[in-house]
């Protein structure tokens, strides 16, 4: 069955053609919602983005419009907007091609962003790891701002703000929003706690700042151009507008996917859209939202109920790929970031090599993370490479369960759901590590 | 310091785009592991005079975040994606020949300075693992013999071009 995607974020990218050059943009109508939007009044935007339900794009799923009702604006001082491009959650890669290959898309959303939050000076975080697109954005930042697109008196509103490209330098946490802010004060990226440090009132240099995701931003633009009530019927309730959503690992057409939310199960999308698995082999499991997502087993059956209290019994396959879905099913749906695993696949080595990430990327800052991650790490890569013993199967559990809750940030959650899902739910096969011929390592090596 | 007229400019361009010049420490330190290769003692003192603050407050900068580094290193900077996507699709099969090719370990350099050799964590480019970066470029789709070609070249040139061989050139 051919499914065919609803690409709004992605619309011109990949077109024949389509380059990421201004002029090619504004051909295609670029820039006319900021040119709309300066003519409204801020509050509308802000109410538009409420009323669309639109929620963010980078991992938690919060409303932005709720986000952005948090703002501080009575304090007097400047109000900043940051974009996360950050982007470096295991198995994520949509920000990227926003950036390279429609990095106006992204400028237009942010210059609608700022003027509704009538920011003073609106920053990009970009990871490191992306030089060529934080050139990209530096150039179409300098020819949107001798088009009077962004910079001084914008299109004659009397309203001004700049951008600033500020890159990081390798440090996953940074894509943590008051990580973020503090790297961008110049610091070490350690998560502020909230109460009080909410960025909205207390972010960057003490004051109200919003942090939006990439892809969140771009969608701000579209919740303008067709406005907050018709952007609200698009997707599911609850669950509105489009997603992207990145398959890798083990399916034959790996790539990234635009749907509205809820137009498709899990199922259509491995194996319908991404061509499922490779011939002869068989799916394990999949990881749906970003490696720190709870991993879901292929033969699970998930019964609970909705929010709207529908009553919901579903294999993998009948997942609807949205937010709410997937959190009723112990999941969540995160960066957008599947990840498949056919029968090649041991779950230890699976989580060896997550553990191995997150306890490189803890901040240091809280004890239970920085040493807890660590200790899963070693646990697992010694089950991986032939040592593994019958105690260690619940000693990784209690380690899990000792971080989750107990950190400032949500990264203690990150790196304890990996390791407690996968070892609750493939118990088995990591008790039965200890009784295996410690000289022989089978299947992939991914530790 | 001594510092490329066009690193000097650029710093003096980058430092009033920040309301507070102490967020201006990343992309000096940025520019001036660019321009040196790698970031010493000296460079964190000037960069910490440049915007006013103590050197402790650009070392702890510098040793917190992975790519900035304070020894040089190769004359190509590799970095291939540990990941699980990436490992998936024989990520770590791409490590041994790497290895093999470069006769150094992960982490380590070349014997003939030609390039360092590191594991990055995910690059974003999942769906087109194992990929690595070469500098400042993205090599996708990875297979074992497309990069024991790549390393071929990049050792060739390096005994070429070694009038031009700066160490930790990461440009």
């Amino acid at each position: 069955m051919a499914i065919s995607e609803q690409r709004v974020i992605l619309k011109h990218v990949d077109e024949p053609g389509y380059d990421p050059g201004i002029e090619c943009y504004v051909r295609h109508g670029g820039y006319e919602t900021l040119r709309k939007a300066v003519g409204m009044q801020p509050e509308e935007i802000c109410r538009g983005v409420e009323v669309s339900e639109v929620r963010g794009r980078g991992g938690a799923g919060f409303p932005a419009g709720m986000k952005w009702k948090f703002l501080d604006r009575k304090s007097g001082k400047p109000i900043y907007l940051i974009c996360n491009a950050d982007e470096s959650e295991p198995g994520t890669f949509k920000d990227r091609q926003i950036m390279h290959k429609d990095p106006h898309q992204l400028i237009e959303g942010m210059m609608v962003s700022a003027f509704a939050i009538q920011a003073a000076l609106a920053f990009i975080y970009i990871r490191e790891e992306m030089p060529q697109a934080a050139r990209i954005l530096e150039a179409a930042i300098d020819e949107a701002r001798a088009r009077g697109f962004v910079g001084e008196d914008i299109l004659g509103s009397g309203y001004s703000c700049e951008i600033v490209v500020h890159r990081g330098a390798a440090a996953y946490i940074c894509g943590e929003e008051t990580g973020l802010i503090e790297s961008l004060e110049g610091k070490r990226a350690y998560p502020r706690i909230k109460p009080p440090y909410f960025p909205a009132a207390l972010g960057l240099y003490q004051c109200p700042t919003i942090v939006n995701n990439v892809e969140t931003l771009c969608h701000v633009k579209h919740v303008v151009a067709i406005g907050g009530e018709a952007f609200a019927r698009t997707g599911s309730p609850g669950n509105t507008g489009t997603r992207i959503w990145c398959v890798s690992g083990h399916v034959q057409r790996p790539g990234y996917y635009e749907f509205e939310c809820g137009a498709l199960t899990l199922g259509e999308m491995i194996h319908d859209v991404c061509g499922g698995v490779h011939p002869g082999r068989s799916l394990k499991a999949v990881i749906p939202g970003g490696s720190s997502a709870k991993i879901l087993r292929a033969d699970e059956r998930f019964t609970g109920k909705l929010k709207d209290g529908t009553e919901f019994d579903w294999g993998l396959n009948d997942i609807p790929l949205d937010f709410d879905s997937l959190m009723a099913c112990g999941s969540m749906s995160g960066s957008g970031g599947i990840i498949v695993m056919d029968d090649r696949v041991d779950m230890v080595e699976a989580l060896a090599n997550i553990n191995a990430f997150y306890s490189h990327e803890s901040c240091g800052q809280c004890t239970p993370c920085r040493e807890g991650s660590l200790w899963m790490k070693k646990i697992t890569k010694r089950m991986a490479e032939g040592g593994a013993r019958t105690e260690d199967t619940d000693l990784l559990l209690s380690i899990g369960d000792q971080i989750a809750g107990r950190t400032i940030c949500a990264f203690g959650e990150a790196c304890a759901w990996p390791t407690q899902s996968f070892v609750s739910k493939f118990r088995d096969e990591f008790l039965a590590k200890a009784s295996e011929d410690s000289g022989k390592r089978k299947g992939l090596r991914l530790v | 310091m001594n510092l490329r007229a066009e690193t000097m400019e650029h710093i003096d361009a980058t430092i009033p785009r920040y309301p507070h010049k102490r967020s201006a420490v990343m992309p000096l330190l940025h520019a001036v592991q660019r321009d040196q290769g790698y970031i010493s003692n000296e460079a964190i003192a000037w960069v910490a005079g440049k915007l006013g603050l103590e050197p402790v407050n650009v070392y702890e900068v510098v040793t917190f975040y992975p790519f900035f580094r304070q020894a040089p290193i190769g004359r190509r900077h590799i970095r291939l994606c540990r990941t699980l996507s990436c490992a998936l699709c024989g990520g770590f099969g791409i490590a041994e020949v790497l290895e093999e090719a470069f006769e150094c370990r992960m982490g380590e350099t070349a014997p003939d300075g030609s390039a360092t050799l590191e594991w990055a964590e995910c690059l974003a480019s999942c769906d087109k693992g194992p990929v690595l970066m070469l500098d400042d470029d993205l090599h996708e789709n990875l297979t074992e013999e497309g990069v024991r070609e790549l390393a071929r070249t990049i050792r060739a040139e390096n005994a070429e071009g070694s009038d031009s061989s700066m160490t930790g050139n990461n440009s």
